[in-house]
């Protein structure tokens, strides 16, 4: 193990390592730690200068109260529901792509898998005027299908890259055994494959969900109401409309957060386990 | 499969389907996913190469102009601000790497509650990046954001990083790295947990201690990591938008613009439509892009042939 375990070193240094952690963390959560407290504080706090101060009284119900009663909630089910069908629209399709590309042998399979490498790490705004174009034509402009279509789309591509290595790394005697039994190729699909890639469902699940839910560029290029914007846009102008009403931004930019967080703790082993594939040898 | 081979034409299709199900099984499962990604991805690309070539509203008739749209970028003040800011979020936004590293060797430990601690340095990475933006823009506030009052305590200050033109883009880089490390530091955890602990005796009997053993028994360990760190940064470098639009729209005096915020500016901001102007921006992010995209595949590639 590298660095040297802690409990090998000095009582010295063991202290100082207890100190300097909870130290660092403090530190490098600064920020959230200021949005959070901002939240309960009261308005009167911010125009008598008590910025960073006690909070003067705890207005936490206030101030989520209010935050309720805006735009919010329905800025939070507009990103449930472009967030939710994404999920599923990608984990479908990428499951039969990382299927094909990653189960069998076949010249173009390296080119089509490059295709979809490629287009997922090209600049989005590349993208931009031609897609937006495009749901404009298919009447989709402003609505949630047209986002999630788009989202899908774009998502495959890292998706896809995801499946076929996880599914490289499965055993291939399962396939060929299968094979030998007469099974036809749709049904090792469903019966043999399916059931081994849950753990890599789920780690695309969690990683789409937060992909998804912070997207902000895309909110902005095809959607402009609070009919159909997710709530990455809709901070934005709740931010236009409480400039300086420090209080309610960091209660609904919290709000805002706190799905993709839950999941995060949640699903903690899968997250990190979908981000860091490929990481390790 | 010969027995059924001449009973009837539709036993006899089914042969054909099944002598060649290896073949057009893939391409069935392949369909949809290619399909989606052709209509949405792959032809929008060549498309905006097409657009970057007309003078048009997005809503009026276009009209061809040749290469005048790139004549004019050529010219364009805004543009070389922009791509001069593109290159300085490249090369600091790959401080991620270093700082993940630092911090991951920080927390790799075996003390108690330290995956408490791993989930909370990893935090700013899950949260969006135009909350992240927020966060930093009172951050930075000249009245009563924390840096200034840091800074009034060691005697400077005050200063508005955000309203000046020398630091801005480095503040609103400053923010970016804030996520960006985090994602780093979660690549390289896994990494070190992979490290093999033989080679860590071998080269502590050889007497490499600290900084010696970290640069040449560890981090050659770790290449895969850095690998995957290097591509996410810097593609997230050149993606950079949503923070420059959140924390300055751009600004002030559009210093702080980059390629991805100057095109969105030129074809769907105040600025007016200028759709063509827009796509010949987008394409040249595009082939800035290309040249890593290229040398990433064709470290895929060698690896895949490695197999």
């Amino acid at each position: 193990m590298f660095p040297t375990p802690i409990e090998k070193s000095s009582p010295a240094a063991q202290l100082g390592y207890k100190i300097l952690l909870p130290a660092s963390l403090i530190v490098w959560l600064l920020p959230l730690i200021a949005v959070a407290v901002f939240s309960i504080k009261p308005d009167s706090d911010f125009t008598s200068g008590n910025y960073w101060g006690f909070p003067s009284s705890f207005e936490g119900l206030t101030n989520y109260g209010l935050v309720f009663g805006s735009d919010m909630p329905r800025y939070m089910l507009n990103s449930v529901l472009i967030t939710v069908p994404t999920v599923i629209g990608c984990i479908i399709l990428s499951s039969m792509t990382g299927f094909a590309l990653g189960v069998y042998k076949f010249k173009a399979n390296i080119w089509v898998f490059f295709m979809f490498v490629a287009g997922n790490f090209v600049p989005f705004q590349i993208l931009m005027v031609p897609v937006r174009d495009l749901t404009l034509d298919l009447g989709l402009y402003n609505t949630i299908p047209g986002l999630v279509l788009f989202h899908i789309a774009f998502q495959t591509g890292f998706c896809t890259l995801f499946m076929r290595n996880f599914i490289r790394a499965l055993p291939f005697e399962l396939i060929e055994a299968a094979r030998v039994e007469g099974i036809s190729e749709v049904r090792i699909f469903w019966y043999v494959i399916m059931p081994l890639m849950k753990p890599a469902l789920a780690a695309l699940a969690v990683l789409i969900f937060t992909f998804i839910w912070n997207d902000y560029f895309w909110a902005v290029v095809l959607t402009q109401g609070v009919e159909s914007q997710p709530v990455t846009a809709g901070i934005t102008s709740f931010n236009a409309q409480f400039r300086a009403a420090y209080h309610l931004m960091s209660a609904g930019s919290i709000v805002a957060a706190l799905p993709p967080v839950a999941m995060f703790f949640l699903m903690q082993k899968h997250f990190i386990a979908g981000l860091t594939l490929g990481a390790v040898k | 499969m010969a027995d059924t081979a001449f009973t009837s034409s539709s036993a006899n299709q089914q042969s054909w389907m099944k002598r060649n199900k290896l073949i057009i099984t893939p391409w069935m499962f392949l369909l949809p996913g290619i399909l989606f990604f052709a209509v949405y991805v792959i032809i929008p690309i060549f498309q905006s190469f097409y657009y970057s070539t007309l003078d048009w509203d997005g809503l009026g008739a276009a009209e061809y102009v040749g290469m005048a749209n790139y004549a004019e970028l050529w010219d364009d003040d805004a543009f070389y601000v922009s791509l001069r800011n593109n290159f300085i979020w490249l090369f600091l936004y790959l401080l991620a790497i270093p700082g993940g590293l630092t911090i991951a060797l920080l927390l790799n430990q075996k003390v108690f509650g330290i995956r408490l601690y791993k989930s909370l340095f990893f935090f700013p990475f899950v949260i969006s990046q135009v909350v992240v933006g927020l966060v930093f823009t009172w951050f930075y506030d000249p009245t009563f954001g924390l840096l200034n009052i840091i800074l009034g305590w060691v005697g400077l200050g005050p200063i508005n990083v955000l309203g000046d033109e020398a630091y801005v883009t480095y503040g609103i880089i400053a923010a970016g790295l804030w996520p960006q490390t985090a994602y780093c530091m979660i690549l390289y955890l896994t990494g070190l947990n992979a490290v093999d602990p033989e080679q860590i005796e071998a080269g502590r009997l050889d007497g490499a201690k600290r900084l010696k053993m970290l640069w040449y028994v560890v981090i050659p360990q770790l290449k895969p990591a850095t690998f995957i760190a290097f591509v996410v940064t810097i593609i997230g470098a050149l993606r950079s938008f949503d923070l420059i639009s959140i924390m300055t729209n751009g600004g002030p005096f559009g210093e702080s613009r980059v390629l991805s915020f100057y095109m969105f500016e030129v074809a769907l901001s105040e600025y007016g439509f200028r759709m063509g102007y827009g796509a010949a921006i987008a394409v040249v992010l595009f082939l800035i892009m290309l040249v890593f995209i290229a040398s990433f595949l064709r470290s895929m590639y060698k690896e895949e042939k490695g197999r």
